[in-house]
């Protein structure tokens, strides 16, 4: 299993055995109202060939943390802390040049707006060429070939008259598998994709997905895929981590996290969602409330304002006063909540039938 | 037919383009909706599905007039509201409203929630009894917002209390139908839920008909009595909710469903999707025949080349397929078939196969 909890975790200074491994990181962006805190301590792990999915509202830190990982904070104002290991460096202690190298060859990352982050001035084809040549000492023409492979490898039609084309040129399908070959073109070991299919529609989506399973099969990275749709989770993800408020809530396999959810937040929102694969509802169950404001985060645990259940779970109003750790439920499955007795998750797992609180 | 809320007949919307350079020529249109029919019963949900593109919008929004249909026509209870002069389209819209996708786009960012929910009643010369101010403090107790922050800015709510304002502007005047185009896809899981249903408690409590607009099959599963799923501006099948989702007909209907993730990945690994290829073809220069030919599956894979031929020369009419007691089932595909093995239901679905009628 690749998932660390800071409650059984002992400090280590030297590097790990995994090939990713964020050790305690933290966020912080200073800002006139005060410090935000996007992540507070995440710890997590992963293998090559593996995907991990990490699952998450608005807000909640799952971008910026996978930002820290890549090093997109340096030179903010943001304040990072703790450990992120890949492949036995330490990057956020590790020098801009280090970086560098490690950016867009060893790791490469796939943004959720194409057109935002490709630059409408170049042709797509001298766009992915260029960190092609950066990282490797090739002509112009060998990159070009290998731009034009790329392309056609992730299944962009013509790909030798495409290669010459402004991102306009292209329909949002399209550019999406230009930034994946971007992505790919030092064939990173890491590949970081935040919302890749979120601007997509449902048959695009399925395209897209399929090339990256079948890009993993092939090349064996460790992709980690930052997204909300559970569905897209259920389809590509081995592990999941659900992350609220800046903190991971839940972590384990996809079946621990589907099948035997722990969280109330990670239940409440498999139970909201109308759902294909079940009977239609004749309502639905929504969370009630909405998620936390990062600077002043409710105090014991950041769900209870939402949750269903801080009556069943705390005694004496333990979910208002104390911060609950990352428990283990099974060996590899862990749940930020005080609950963890295995029968009493059960019953409260299920679907309500009668729909709670609704206000916002 | 005749005691239907809305009647739409053949409804088009070509934009005219005009051809780039200093001589401007007038260029082929973009036939954005191209034919589209459908009813819709007081008190109904008409789903309305299909890819970014595909006119579904276009089609909510020249239904209601806010954009000239180009040809067609629109009746709404009973009148022909495809001539309606400015005067009688101001007096529609006490009938007819809209809820926009995106709720900070949609709402004047000077003015204070009051006003915004108040204009309906300042336009239309309502005078509510006990006031506007008490009225707009009820509905925005209804919608789930606090009435005491009536005179607060967009900018100061959530993205699902902003939606809520807009909802409760649509609803100020007790219409009879609003078009939503695409209410919850900004919103976050968790806060998607209570905006769906505050729709259908004001549905339930207003007799409201709504035309829902999305791309999420899911939600509009939920919320949806009937489902018409659009492709490059024609409705290729329209049939009940349950019919729809559990038997498609459409090549197309049912690549989309196929397409769309559940959460359970037990389920994921074994499913066969139905990969569409290549992209969406332009609206300038549609395919000819059946418009989806190009990227159909059936097409690809299952027809001989005489079936073929039709596809590509003749243009399949939206027409009823079953012999249904349940209701009609209309696909507008020369070799419609039912499948009921692409969605991602598991329940019984024998009943809903009817027999078909033969050609």
């Amino acid at each position: 299993m690749t998932i660390v909890s800071p409650d059984i975790e002992v400090r280590e200074t030297t590097a790990p055995n995994r090939f990713l491994e964020v050790r305690d990181l933290s966020v912080y962006f200073p800002t006139e109202d005060g410090l935000v805190k996007s992540v507070d301590g995440v710890n997590f792990g992963l293998e090559q060939g593996r995907t991990l999915a990490i699952v998450g509202e608005s807000g909640s830190g799952k971008s910026v943390t996978m930002q820290a990982v890549m090093g997109l904070h340096r030179g903010t104002r943001a304040r990072l802390g703790g450990e992120v290991w890949l492949d036995g460096t330490e990057l956020l202690d590790a020098g801009n040049d280090t970086v560098r190298k490690l950016r867009g060859s060893t790791m490469a990352m796939i943004f959720q707006d194409p057109l935002s982050a490709l630059h409408p001035y170049y042709t797509i084809g001298n766009q992915i060429a260029e960190g092609y040549r950066v990282h490797n000492k090739v002509s112009k023409k060998a990159a070009r070939q290998r731009t034009i492979e790329m392309l056609d490898r992730v299944g962009i039609p013509n790909a030798a008259r495409r290669v010459d084309q402004y991102p306009h040129e292209f329909s949002g399908g399209m550019r999406q598998r230009a930034m994946i070959a971007m992505a790919l073109m030092n064939d990173p070991k890491l590949l970081i994709a935040d919302e890749p299919t979120t601007a997509l529609d449902v048959t695009v989506q399925a395209q897209i997905l399929e090339l990256m399973k079948d890009l993993q099969r092939e090349f064996g990275s460790a992709i980690v895929m930052i997204t909300h749709d559970l569905g897209v989770v259920a389809d590509i993800a081995d592990d999941v981590l659900v992350m609220y408020g800046g903190k991971a809530v839940e972590t384990g396999s996809a079946s621990d996290v589907f099948f035997e959810a722990a969280h109330p937040y990670t239940f409440g929102l498999l139970n909201s969602m109308p759902r294909l694969d079940r009977e239609r509802a004749e309502r639905l169950d929504p969370i009630p409330g909405t998620p936390p404001s990062l600077i002043n985060l409710p105090s014991g645990c950041a769900f209870h304002p939402r949750c269903a259940f801080v009556e069943t779970v705390g005694h004496a109003g333990r979910c208002i006063k104390e911060r609950p750790e990352l428990y283990a439920v099974t060996n590899a499955h862990r749940s930020r909540c005080f609950l963890v007795d295995q029968d009493q998750l059960g019953a409260l797992r299920a679907p309500t039938a009668a729909a709670g609180g609704d206000e916002a | 037919m005749s005691e239907q809320l809305l009647e739409v007949e053949n409804l088009t919307k070509h934009f005219p383009q005009r051809t780039s350079g200093i001589i401007r020529r007038a260029g082929s249109p973009v036939k954005a909706v191209d034919g589209v029919s459908f009813t819709l019963g007081a008190g109904e949900t008409l789903g309305l599905v299909g890819e970014s593109g595909c006119g579904k919008s276009t089609a909510g929004r020249t239904t209601l007039r806010l954009i000239e249909p180009t040809g067609g026509t629109i009746h709404f209870g009973g009148e022909d509201i495809t001539t309606f002069g400015a005067t009688r389209l101001r007096e529609l819209r006490r009938e007819a409203q809209m809820v926009f996708q995106d709720p900070v786009g949609s709402l004047n960012p000077r003015h204070p929630v009051g006003t915004i929910i108040g204009a309906p009643f300042e336009i239309q010369g309502v005078k509510p009894a006990g006031g506007v101010r008490a009225e707009v403090q009820r509905l925005m107790e209804r919608v789930g917002l606090n009435p005491e922050h009536y005179n607060r800015y967009p900018h100061e709510f959530s993205g699902g209390q902003r939606q809520r304002i807009g909802i409760a502007r649509a609803v100020a005047l007790q219409p009879k139908l609003i078009v939503c185009d695409e209410p919850v896809s900004a919103l976050d899981v968790s806060i998607q839920a209570q905006v769906v249903n505050l729709l259908e408690d004001l549905q339930n409590e207003y007799g409201i008909a709504y035309i829902f607009i999305a791309h999420d099959l899911s939600v509009v599963r939920h919320i949806s009595d009937r489902v018409a799923v659009m492709y490059l501006g024609k409705v290729m099948e329209i049939a009940d909710r349950d019919t729809l989702y559990a038997a498609p007909m459409h090549p197309y209907t049912q690549a989309l469903m196929s397409a769309v993730p559940v959460p359970d990945p037990a389920r994921e690994n074994k499913r066969q999707r139905i990969l569409l290829t290549g992209d969406l073809p332009s609206p300038i220069n549609p395919p000819s025949g059946c418009v989806f030919h190009t990227r159909c599956p059936k097409f690809r894979e299952v027809l001989s080349e005489s079936e073929k031929q039709r596809c590509v020369g003749e243009v399949p009419l939206l027409v009823n397929k079953v012999d249904n007691i349940a209701g009609e089932h209309l696909a507008a595909c020369h070799y419609a078939e039912a499948r009921i093995d692409v969605g991602a239901s598991t329940t019984g679905t024998d009943a809903l196969l009817a027999n078909p009628i033969e050609e």
